[in-house]
């Protein structure tokens, strides 16, 4: 099992960095080239939506993302240390008049939307110190020997 | 930036040639375009797509928006696409069924509906 873990501050330009270091770690665990795309997508709707958290609730920490090739499977983990708490809605910034705060929950469902629409195996998870995006595709690493 | 944006006019169309990585770091540079084109009373719109080489939900939502303001002056917006891997996007998310989605920037022109 090997991994690829990467951190990023939570600045939009770097959502495309995380998307180039998914697609080569997913080609190189043998991801099939035609599922790329996806793969590129659904990283990159799981980091924006975790630069978002960041940025909306003042979270200093980095994004985190962890590529994880395993036997027939490669997976992906999008971490943010965003804090969800009751009566506070993930994304909701006091100083976001309502038609922004409408809008910016509804970009963050449609993100989700596009993620579970697009990965069969995904798991959302969220906490008082975080949530995860847990992600997987199978794959068939190619063998070494030509 | 990782986004090129060309406008022309086509008789009372204006078409906005979109061209690399439409994300949420570009996608306001689109959405600016937009606005700017609305403010000037260009209200039929047609996006060209097919230099896009990526597009995502903020890209989504930036062409949402531009729908909505051109709707507000009884105008349209439509898209020029031929590519696959950008149309799923459309479809997982319902999109296609919201936007005139064309082959080509002269049929999109040409298009009255």
């Amino acid at each position: 099992m090997a991994t690829v873990e990467l951190r990023f501050s939570a600045l939009p330009e770097h959502v495309r960095t995380a998307r180039l270091v998914a697609a080569a770690v997913a080609r190189r665990a043998g991801v099939d080239e035609a599922v790329l795309d996806e793969v590129r997508l659904a990283v990159g709707e799981a980091c924006t939506r975790a630069v978002g958290l960041h940025l909306s609730n003042g979270v200093d920490a980095p994004v985190r993302v962890a590529l994880t090739e395993e036997e027939k499977k490669f997976s992906i983990e999008v971490g943010d240390e965003s804090p969800t708490s009751a009566g506070h809605t993930p994304g909701s910034h006091p100083d976001v008049d309502d038609e922004g705060a409408a809008e910016a929950e509804s970009e963050d469902e449609m993100g989700l939307a596009v993620i579970s629409g697009l990965v069969d195996d995904v798991e959302v998870t969220t906490s008082e110190t975080g949530g995860v995006i847990r992600m997987s595709w199978p794959a068939s690493p190619q063998s070494l020997v030509p | 930036m990782d986004l090129s944006l060309s406008t022309r006019t086509v008789g009372d169309r204006t078409v906005v040639e979109v061209g690399g990585e439409i994300d949420v770091y570009t996608a306001p540079k689109l959405r600016e375009q937009l606005v700017e084109l609305v403010n000037d009373g260009s209200y039929h719109l047609v996006v060209d797509m097919e230099g896009v080489d990526f597009l995502d939900s903020t890209g989504l939502g930036v062409l949402v928006g531009g729908l909505k303001r051109v709707r507000a002056h009884e105008g349209s917006l439509r898209l020029v696409c031929n590519q696959e891997r950008i149309l799923k996007i459309f479809r997982i998310t319902g999109l296609t069924k919201v936007f005139p989605i064309h082959t080509s920037v002269e049929d999109a022109v040409a298009a009255t509906d």
